[in-house]
């Protein structure tokens, strides 16, 4: 990315989170877009499709398919609250809670948040639904490790320290 | 044909692989299962349209999820007596280290099997499997 031609426009926030997306090939395989980027978080879509049906007689998803929505769109708003700096952050752990079935044959929207940042660590949530965000299908958490403190310096501001 | 016929007929010829089969999500990823005596691995091959951090490369984290879902519904279906596909309550991750892009196993361990509700704790290993990639634990629902 720094390598190369200077782009003729600096890098939206949005461009950024795109350029992330598109690079993770799974995401991409299963159709995952970006939606909208709110104040504190963002909308990731996960479309409809045969491939992550669970339950062949019913045709309802794979709970497997919003554990990766949930990861994909947790990740990106660590991104986001990361912009304009830029951070490696694995998933530490992931927990999601199956509140209902999703709707066969509708597409499943993510909407979430990093909550918190601090030096070493970012925690987000969020949750899974497809008509409104009361009736959600599933609530995540998960929580990311900042990875380039020793490369990237960086001073915390006022009231961002917390878990080491 | 339905799930329950599916069980039945894997129970049968003692070959779950057609189970894995029957449900497009587990195709998708790519999972198998192998039989090692009376117990079962699930696996998961390295393949490239798994792949999330493209830089290591790594496997997505969603996708060692959605593995290990699967893994644990199967499981517990392959216990049941009646078999239809249990509900998952809630999954629980840890991530120990990044799931590289080779093959992946994971065992289940039953914990608890109630009426109702099954307590089930998985373990996902690429190299060792004292070395662990992810371990999570699962409640299922059982009707």
């Amino acid at each position: 990315m720094s390598k190369g031609k200077a782009p003729a426009r600096p890098l939206t926030l949005e461009d950024g989170l795109n350029l992330f997306l598109k690079g993770v090939k799974h995401s991409m395989v299963l159709g995952m877009t970006l939606e909208e980027i709110t104040k504190e978080g963002l909308i990731v879509r996960l479309p409809y499709s045969e491939k992550i049906v669970g339950n062949p007689d019913t045709g309802v998803i794979h709970g497997g398919a919003i554990t990766s929505l949930m990861d994909q769109a947790c990740g990106l708003a660590v991104a986001q609250a990361m912009a304009p700096d830029f951070d490696i952050t694995p998933t530490i752990d992931l927990r999601i809670d199956y509140m209902r079935p999703a709707e066969p044959k509708r597409d499943v929207l993510a909407y979430v948040t990093a909550y918190r940042k601090t030096r070493s660590v970012v925690f987000a949530r969020g949750v899974a639904y497809q008509d409104s965000q009361d009736q959600p299908i599933a609530h995540c958490v998960a929580n990311f490790m900042r990875m380039g403190l020793s490369k990237v310096p960086w001073k915390p501001a006022q009231g961002e320290e917390g878990a080491s | 044909m339905n799930i329950q016929e599916v069980v039945h007929q894997c129970r049968e010829n003692n070959d779950y692989a057609s189970l894995v089969k029957a449900v497009p999500y587990a195709c998708t990823i790519g999972m198998g299962c192998m039989k090692a005596g009376d117990e079962v691995i699930f696996t998961l091959p390295a393949n490239e349209l798994n792949i999330g951090n493209p830089t290591l490369p790594a496997i997505h984290g969603g996708v060692l999820g959605g593995f290990i879902e699967q893994s644990a519904q199967l499981h517990i279906l392959m216990l049941m007596e009646t078999p239809s596909f249990p509900k998952v309550i809630d999954l629980s991750i840890d991530y120990l280290s990044a799931g590289l892009f080779r093959d992946s196993f994971a065992e289940c361990k039953v914990l608890r099997m109630g009426r109702r509700i099954a307590n089930v704790s998985v373990v996902v290993w690429q190299a060792r499997k004292e070395e662990p990639v992810a371990t999570a634990r699962a409640h299922l629902l059982l009707s």
